[in-house]
């Protein structure tokens, strides 16, 4: 049996020379978008899959709409929202849920995968890099997902509740620059675990965990501003705030004024690339251990 | 355990295209005019074999197995710190206090833990049908809802029922509660009726999928949506979803009726007491509609072909 090592293979082949470089630039400018328009396309196919999810959203969206209704009876005002914005955190937590894939059925189940048969040395030999490559896929499959799932649940809430849904389009925009940055996030966080496969083979168990976090610390369950004491502050500063907690504040406008705003895509700014950088790190750690096997 | 072993044989090829060379038959007897009864028994023995094939399988990977048991059993104990988190701002959520909560909570959590375990895996018929790979099972000598239900035995999943288990003693130990012997019967009666109708609407959902396609999700909000809203209590929801919960897809009857008689409040639609004893009348009405579906939706099957 032959057997070769994957041993520093380089990802985006013409480095070294300015011309390379400036060639792969090139490329990976038509490239990217391309993988990331596959990613959107591949999504919008399951249409039955889409359908049931959206029903899937809007069933818990009124499952928690209504205990936030009871509960904000018992104590308005609580976690610094009125009862209005308390379901409007339900519902578009509902909408980018989905988009997040904060709950699975993001990519990191198929890396794994093809960490664990061994396909994934096909990828590290591609012209393209590796998280490059699978951050474009999930960003496509991220865009289909926010207009595939996250618009009919939020008009569904719009019509069955009284929501507090900003007037002003810049808040918006805002808002969805928050939540550009959410998905680099949560993108961030979800390649660490896809490339925990090269240590754990099996990503089961890891992912599983990674729901019940994700589920916990992001506010989806209950917003975070809602945590009690010491405990609240220091959810509020982990990654997971940024995913749903952060877009959510920009949204209905809590940080007051423009700095506010800034300071809140500043923290999620920092954790993107925070998570990013550590992506890279661990990819090329477990790029030296690949072995491929050859036959 | 060599029976298991032939099965293990004919199974694992078909399912992973693993090296094991061609598929072998398994070898379990089965008459050529089959009885009711004895139709039942064969599908319980395949099942049994069946998982204990998966289980061992599982053990394969030890670390994986303990952290998604653990996994399991954190993502219902952190849905019951949120309802905790609730109560540290509030002292009663719709007039319920938390050990109430918390009774309806254990409960639904316990039933819908068993259920998952037992038939969880129905829902991936959607795949099974998409890529071809339900023609296999229709050639086996066991019943396809017995091969559907242990397809991929997830016994990790005793974690969720484990800590449903935990909060329900919790609960039943803090409630100021007079226990009769009714009351006290009914609480296991509840666990195990309410698994029974969450089974039925796994068993239903699966054979919507054949009609629908790829469609787990509608299972999913049926059943872990059902369960969300089933740990809070019916007072904070309105009439006409108690209504559709109630007569149309009764999940109520899994622990709101039977929890409500045990804690002596009334359910907000005026039903008589009599219903909460009922649970285990209305699993077994549920599961005739959906098993009827499931066998229509198999023989409606049209194979891929591929």
């Amino acid at each position: 049996m032959r057997q070769g090592t994957a041993r520093g293979i380089p990802h985006g082949t013409a480095r070294g020379t300015v011309r390379g470089t400036v060639r792969a630039t090139v490329r990976g400018a038509r490239l990217y978008p391309a993988v990331a328009a596959g990613g959107f396309r591949r999504y919008a196919t399951y249409g039955t899959a889409t359908a049931a999810g959206v029903f899937t959203n809007t069933v818990f969206g009124f499952v928690l709409a209504y205990t936030y209704v009871a509960l904000w009876d018992e104590r308005p005002g609580l976690g610094g929202y009125d009862q209005a914005q308390a379901l409007t955190f339900v519902w578009v937590s509902q909408s980018l849920l989905a988009a997040g894939a904060l709950i699975g059925g993001g990519f990191q189940e198929e890396m794994q995968e093809r960490i664990r048969t061994g396909d994934i040395a096909v990828d590290l030999y591609r012209p393209a890099d590796l998280q490059m490559w699978w951050l474009a896929a999930d960003l496509g499959r991220a865009g289909f997902q926010l207009l595939g799932r996250g618009v009919v649940p939020l008009l569904a809430g719009a019509l069955a509740f009284q929501l507090a849904l900003p007037a002003d389009p810049l808040r918006w925009l805002l808002f969805l620059v928050s939540v550009v940055l959410a998905l680099l996030v949560s993108f961030g966080v979800r390649y660490l675990l896809g490339l925990a496969a090269f240590w754990l083979m099996d990503g089961a168990g890891i992912n599983l965990v990674a729901v019940v976090v994700t589920v916990f610390f992001s506010g989806m369950l209950l917003p975070l501003t809602v945590f009690p004491g010491g405990f609240g502050e220091f959810v509020r500063v982990l990654p997971w705030s940024a995913m749903i907690q952060v877009p959510l504040d920009v949204l209905m406008g809590v940080h007051s004024g423009a700095g506010g705003a800034v300071r809140a895509l500043a923290f999620q700014s920092v954790w993107a690339l925070v998570l990013l950088g550590a992506g890279r790190l661990l990819q090329s750690a477990a790029t030296r251990k690949v072995v491929v096997q050859g036959g | 355990m060599a029976e298991a072993e032939a099965v293990e044989s004919a199974v694992a090829p078909a399912r992973s295209g693993g090296p094991k060379g061609a598929p072998v038959l398994p070898v379990l007897p089965v008459p050529p005019l089959v009885p009711v009864r004895i139709r039942a028994v064969e599908g319980l023995r395949g099942y049994g074999l069946i998982v204990a094939m998966w289980v061992r399988s599982t053990m394969a990977y030890r670390t994986s197995f303990f952290l998604s048991t653990f996994g399991n059993a954190a993502i219902t104990l952190l849905d019951f710190v949120a309802i905790w988190i609730m109560f540290s701002h509030v002292d009663v959520l719709g007039g319920f206090t938390l050990p109430e909560i918390a009774l309806l909570y254990g409960s639904s959590s316990a039933s819908l833990g068993l259920a998952d375990l037992l038939l969880g895996n129905t829902d991936r018929i959607g795949v099974r049908i998409r890529d071809g790979s339900l023609d296999t099972m229709l050639v086996r000598p066991v019943p396809v809802l017995a091969q559907v239900a242990a397809d991929r035995f997830a016994l990790r999943r005793v974690g969720r029922i484990g800590q449903g288990l935990a909060v329900l003693v919790w609960a039943v130990s803090q409630l100021d509660v007079e226990w009769t012997a009714g009351k006290v019967l009914l609480v296991p009666v509840m666990v195990l009726a309410g698994a029974a109708i969450f089974g039925a609407v796994m068993v239903a959902g699966a054979a919507f999928q054949f009609v629908a396609g790829d469609a787990a999700e509608v299972q999913n909000s049926f059943t872990y949506g059902g369960n969300t809203m089933l740990q809070y209590p019916p007072t904070v929801f309105a009439k006409d979803l108690l209504r559709g919960v109630t007569f149309i897809v009764p999940l109520a009857f899994v622990n709101w009726l039977p929890a409500l008689y045990v804690l002596g409040r009334p359910y907000p639609l005026g039903l008589p007491g009599w219903v909460a004893f009922v649970s285990p009348l209305v699993a077994v009405a549920v599961f005739v509609p959906a098993s009827l579906a499931w066998r229509a939706g198999l023989r409606s099957y049209r194979s891929t072909g591929s």
